[in-house]
């Protein structure tokens, strides 16, 4: 078990890195946010989680046009997906958009 | 074909840390979550058109259908739908995220069987969307009102950490054993929407923003499984950057709510029984009418204003303006006090105050406004109730013992608004309405406000 986490390592070094800086990024972006913003920041990063959509269009494109139960799992992904990114965007959208028009 | 796709996802990469970061800040966040919005468009089209493999019209046809059906029915529900509905909305679309990641699992495992590390990624990827679907859907349910009650079976911790260590052994024989099996598939499926349901149901609704935020992060983290799986980087850092961000935030409303979130994950609260007699002990209420309520409030130099959730349910936010504006005309000096967590997500209030055009200036903090209630004259409670429970300082035995209130008690005087004796959201019975300084006026929130601004203009 060992081996093979080291080896996975070894294989995915720059992975692991990208990841590891990542975490760190995404604690420095968020971590000074005052509360007033953070069920907009909520539903904007639930909205960039919505990112997966680009891996269910793969599976789409990936899949032969005969496998049935591939185009219809990864259609019912592309569906839920985009509903994520667009439904999310766009309410968070509109909760800044009240923000916005204080005088 | 690759470089270009690669600076695509490049650029979309950046636009997620700087929409975030813009995120951040009031006057620039609107134009963040167009930039991330931008360059999510951007990662979406530049993955269906520019890939140079050979693929049948049927697929493209296929991918754009389920992209237009998806962006109709989100957009449709994202502008219908109400400023205090927003909690459980970010739930349900949290929850589609994470099924959409549990769906790619299940294609993906059996054309990877034979590769270790990737069926590992696939089959974390499974469960982990499928934890966050389930439960995202029961958190939706309980904050709709859809699922009152919590429920709790006997030994639930146990039993749920039994079902979890379960799924580790499941899912590591599953990849060890390169086991080609969908039936089993399936079954590592079910037993993780199971667990999804199993972990929610028995967390309190007061509890139910810190549960919809740990479930956000985890949908990152199933979307930068996916992107391990793929070796695709934009969907590698925007779920990272969301995993951890959601993390952040998690403690950051614990903080809030002074819970740890182990206690949020096996406490029990938001069901914590309530003996019927303890109310006795806590002495007579005393009860007010809208004109007593006016002339106090016409008389008073300070008056601060505390909004809870029961403000918009009632759909009263657009009264108490009327009231605070007519308050202010008579030279009065209000201000509204913001608890963390008021409403139901922190800063879901101050989303429901915009919403009804309060100046942003006029919204205090906890910190900032809990000082000034000692010089106040009138502090007017509507709908809120947990918020102001002086139990969360003297009572060691109540389950928000410790969290940080507004101290609305130091105030001359307290009106409290609210419908009925009943407990709050978390269920616990509330000091603040027998204490000798309070007057209870009782009725619907907008009811009781327009009555009050009603016999305001009067004077």
């Amino acid at each position: 078990m060992m081996n093979e986490f080291l080896e996975f390592i070894e294989n995915n070094l720059q992975i692991t890195y990208i990841l590891i800086l990542a975490v760190f990024v995404g604690v420095e972006v968020i971590k000074s946010i005052p509360a007033v913003l953070h069920t907009p920041l909520m539903s904007g990063a639930n909205a960039l989680s919505g990112v997966v959509i680009v891996g269910a269009i793969l599976v789409m494109l990936h899949a032969d046009p005969t496998d049935y139960v591939a185009l219809s799992l990864g259609f019912v992904a592309v569906v839920l997906g985009v509903l994520n990114v667009v439904g999310g965007f766009a309410v968070t959208d509109r909760m800044l958009q009240m923000f916005k028009r204080k005088k | 074909m690759g470089i270009l796709l690669n600076i695509i996802y490049l650029i979309a990469t950046i636009t997620f840390i700087v929409g975030l970061k813009m995120l951040g800040h009031p006057e620039t966040a609107k134009k963040g979550n167009l930039i991330a919005a931008t360059g999510m468009g951007l990662a979406i089209v530049g993955t269906i058109f520019v890939h140079g493999q050979q693929v049948s019209p049927l697929i493209y046809i296929l991918i754009g259908a389920a992209i237009l059906i998806g962006s109709i029915i989100g957009w449709l529900i994202a502008i219908k739908v109400e400023m205090t509905k927003m909690p459980e909305l970010v739930s349900l679309f949290n929850g589609f995220g994470g099924a959409s990641a549990a769906l790619i699992g299940l294609v993906e495992y059996s054309k990877n069987v034979n590769n270790a590390t990737q069926s590992t990624t696939i089959v974390s990827g499974i469960i982990i969307g499928a934890i966050t679907f389930s439960g995202s859907l029961i958190a939706w349910g309980k904050l709709n009102g859809s699922l009152k009650s919590v429920i709790r079976i006997p030994y639930y911790n146990i039993i749920n950490n039994l079902v979890i260590i379960g799924i580790v052994i499941f899912a590591a024989f599953m990849v060890g054993a390169g086991v080609d099996s969908q039936l089993l598939l399936y079954a590592l499926l079910a037993i993780g929407l199971i667990y999804g349901i199993l972990f929610v149901l028995p967390i309190g609704g007061a509890d139910m923003p810190v549960v919809i935020s740990l479930l956000n992060s985890l949908t990152g983290i199933a979307a930068a499984i996916t992107g391990i799986l793929y070796n695709n980087m934009v969907m590698l850092v925007g779920g990272i950057l969301v995993g951890s961000a959601g993390i952040i935030l998690t403690v950051a409303m614990c903080k809030a709510m002074n819970r740890t979130l182990g206690s949020v994950i096996f406490g029990a609260f938001g069901g914590a029984a309530i003996t019927p007699g303890e109310n006795k002990a806590l002495g007579s209420i005393k009860s007010t009418n809208p004109s007593d309520a006016a002339i106090m409030m016409n008389y008073a130099n300070k008056v601060v204003i505390v909004p809870g959730y029961g403000l918009a349910v009632a759909q009263a936010q657009h009264v108490i303006h009327e009231l605070e504006e007519m308050l202010t005309k008579k030279g009065v000096n209000v201000k509204y006090a913001i608890h963390p967590v008021a409403g139901r997500m922190p800063g879901h209030m101050n989303v429901l105050l915009a919403e009804s055009n309060v100046e942003y200036n006029m919204l205090v903090e906890m910190e900032d406004i809990n000082p000034q209630f000692s010089n106040t004259d009138i502090v007017l409670v509507v709908g809120a109730n947990d918020v102001v429970n002086p139990a969360a300082h003297n009572n060691p035995a109540s389950p928000i013992y410790g969290m940080p209130i507004l101290d609305v008690e130091n105030a001359k005087h307290i009106i409290v608004n609210k419908r009925s004796m009943n407990a709050g959201y978390a269920g616990i019975e509330n000091e603040l309405f027998y204490n000798s300084k309070t007057s209870m006026l009782f009725g619907d929130a907008k009811v009781a406000l327009t009555d009050l601004v009603a016999e305001l203009k009067n004077m």
